[in-house]
C-alpha cells in the first residue's frame, strides 16, 4: 500500500478511536454538575472582586448552591438585581442590599491642606505613610497618592488635587478600597438617603488642626448641639454621623466653622 | 535489578529531567511557588507519565510493523491527550477525592513537554540500553524515576523560591530575573552528582 496513504489512515485512525472513545465516555460517565451553580455564576457579575467573603464569583456561586450560605446579598457589586435573580434561582428569600458608595473622608486636598515636607520617594500611601505619617501636616489626612485609585476595579476613584475622590456612580461598593487605605479614611456610606458626614478624621486639638488643614474637624462640638436628632458624637476631637440617626437636614453643615460637615445627596429621589 | 536502581537513580539525580535535560521548565518556574502546589503538580507528572508510557510502548510496536516511527511525536500527543482526558472523566466519577486533589493540574500536563520527552526517551531507550534488554518493566520505571526527579526539583525550588520571596533583590532583579538565576544555580548543585550511577558499579 502507498506509505503516504498507510500513514494518514493510521493516525487519522488513531484520532477518530481517540475522539470517539471520549465522546462515548463523557456520555456514560457524565457526573451531573450541579446545574443552579452553572446558572448562578452567570448571573453575577463575574468581577471576582471577593466583596463576598468567597474565592471569587465561582465560589459564591458553589456556595450558595451547596447550600453553605443562603445569603444571596453578599454580591455588593452586583446589588439587589442580582440577589434577586440569584434568590429565584434558589428559591430563597431575596436578602436585601442598600445601595453603598464608598466615600473619602477627607477634604484636605493641596489647597486646604498644609505640607510639612516634600515627599519624593516610591508612588504609593502605604510607602508615604511610613515615613512620619505622609507629607500633609496633618497625620489622619489623604496622602493623595493613589493605593485606592490603583486597587478599584471599577475605576471609580481619582486623585483631584491631592485628595481621592470616588464617583459614587461608578462605585459598587467593594470595599477594596477600604480595605487598602493606611489612613483608613473610607467608608461605605448608603447611596439612598441624603446624609450629613464629617469629612475629617483628625483627633488633634482643634487649635493644632487649624494650624494643619483650612478644613479641618476641630472638635468645637457645634454639630453636636445643632442635630435634632443627636446624630452626631465627638470621638477623640473629631465628631461622627451616625447614618442610621441621620436624617440629613442639614443644620450641622450650617453651622460648621470649617466646612468639614458635607450634606451628601446621590441620588435625585433622596 | 541492579539496572532498575540504576534508572532510578539517573532519572532522579544524575540526569534530573527539570535540571539537566531542561523539560518541563514551564511548570517548574509556574508551579513552584508554594510547596503545596509543587507537590500536587509532580504528583499528576508522576501519575500521567507512568500512565503515557504504559499507553505509548505497545503504539510504537505498532508503528515499527509500519515503518512509521517518524509519526512518533504527532501520534503520541494525540494518544496522551485522550488518554489523560478518558482518565480524568473516569476519575471524576469513581475517585472524586484524587480528582480533586489532583484538580487542575490532570489536564494542564497533557501538553508537557516532560510527558512526551519521557515517552520519546523510554523508545530512544531500547536501542541505547539495548545490551541491557530495556523492556516495558524498564521504561515504565524509568519514567517513574523522571516524574520523582521533577517532583524533587520541584520541591527543592519551591523552598529556594520561599526564601527568595524574603530576600532584598535589588530591583531590576526582582521577579523573574532572580528566579531563572536561582534556577540555574540548582540546576548548576545537581552536576555534582554526575558519574554516580558508574561511580557504584550500577551501569
Amino acid at each position: 500500500m502507498n506509505p503516504i496513504l498507510l500513514a494518514v489512515i493510521i493516525v487519522a485512525g488513531i484520532g477518530i478511536i481517540a475522539g470517539a472513545l471520549l465522546a462515548i465516555l463523557s456520555k456514560i460517565m457524565a457526573v451531573p454538575v450541579d446545574e443552579k451553580a452553572v446558572q448562578i455564576e452567570e448571573i453575577l457579575p463575574g468581577a471576582n472582586c471577593g466583596a463576598c467573603g468567597f474565592s471569587g464569583c465561582s465560589g459564591y456561586a458553589a456556595a450558595l448552591s451547596s447550600g453553605s450560605t443562603v445569603n444571596t446579598g453578599l454580591c455588593a457589586p452586583g446589588g439587589n438585581e442580582v440577589s434577586a435573580k440569584i434568590a429565584d434561582i434558589m428559591g430563597l428569600a431575596a436578602g436585601n442590599i442598600e445601595p453603598m458608595t464608598a466615600l473619602v473622608f477627607c477634604k484636605g486636598d493641596n489647597t486646604n491642606a498644609n505640607k510639612k515636607m516634600v515627599y519624593s520617594g516610591v508612588a504609593s500611601c502605604k510607602m508615604a505613610a511610613q515615613l512620619f505619617g505622609g507629607d500633609k501636616a496633618c497625620i489622619y489626612g489623604c496622602l493623595g497618592l493613589g493605593d485606592c485609585v490603583n486597587e478599584c476595579p471599577y475605576n471609580a476613584i481619582k486623585i483631584c488635587n491631592g485628595v481621592a475622590v470616588v464617583s459614587p456612580e461608578l462605585c459598587r461598593a467593594c470595599k477594596r478600597c477600604v480595605n487598602v487605605c493606611p489612613k483608613k479614611l473610607i467608608d461605605l456610606v448608603p447611596k439612598s438617603k441624603a446624609g450629613a458626614a464629617v469629612l475629617c478624621r483628625n483627633h488633634d486639638k482643634g487649635a493644632l488642626t487649624r494650624k494643619e488643614c483650612k478644613v479641618g474637624c476641630i472638635g468645637c462640638t457645634k454639630c453636636v448641639k445643632a442635630c435634632p436628632n443627636e446624630a452626631i458624637t465627638m470621638d477623640k476631637n473629631a465628631a461622627v454621623v451616625d447614618v442610621s440617626k441621620c436624617t440629613g437636614c442639614g443644620a450641622c453643615a450650617e453651622g460648621c466653622p470649617t466646612g468639614a460637615i458635607e450634606l451628601l445627596r446621590f441620588s435625585e429621589n433622596a | 535489578m541492579k539496572f532498575y536502581i540504576a534508572l532510578l537513580i539517573m532519572g532522579v539525580l544524575t540526569s534530573n529531567f527539570v535540571l539537566s535535560k531542561f523539560l518541563g521548565i514551564c511548570p517548574f518556574l509556574g508551579v513552584s511557588k508554594k510547596l503545596n502546589t509543587a507537590v500536587g503538580m509532580s504528583t499528576a507528572v508522576i501519575f500521567v507519565m507512568l500512565l503515557a508510557t504504559a499507553a505509548t510502548y505497545p503504539l510504537n510496536i505498532l508503528l515499527e510493523k509500519f515503518d512509521l516511527e517518524y509519526l512518533q511525536t504527532i501520534v503520541f500527543i494525540l494518544v496522551i491527550a485522550a488518554l489523560v482526558q478518558i482518565v480524568e472523566i473516569v476519575m471524576k466519577k469513581y475517585i472524586k477525592p484524587l480528582y480533586k486533589a489532583l484538580g487542575i493540574y490532570l489536564p494542564l500536563i497533557t501538553t508537557n513537554c516532560a510527558v512526551l520527552g519521557v515517552v520519546i526517551l523510554n523508545i530512544d531507550n531500547i536501542t541505547e540500553y539495548a545490551s541491557y534488554g530495556f523492556g516495558f518493566g524498564h521504561a515504565m520505571m524509568n519514567s517513574f524515576a523522571a516524574g520523582a526527579g521533577f517532583m524533587l526539583a520541584m520541591v527543592i525550588f519551591a523552598g529556594v523560591r520561599s526564601r527568595l520571596e524574603t530576600a532584598d533583590v535589588p530591583k531590576f532583579m526582582q521577579g523573574l530575573p532572580i528566579t531563572l538565576v536561582a534556577a540555574s544555580i540548582v540546576s548548576l548543585s545537581f552536576l555534582g552528582f554526575a558519574g554516580l550511577v558508574e561511580g557504584l558499579g550500577l551501569l
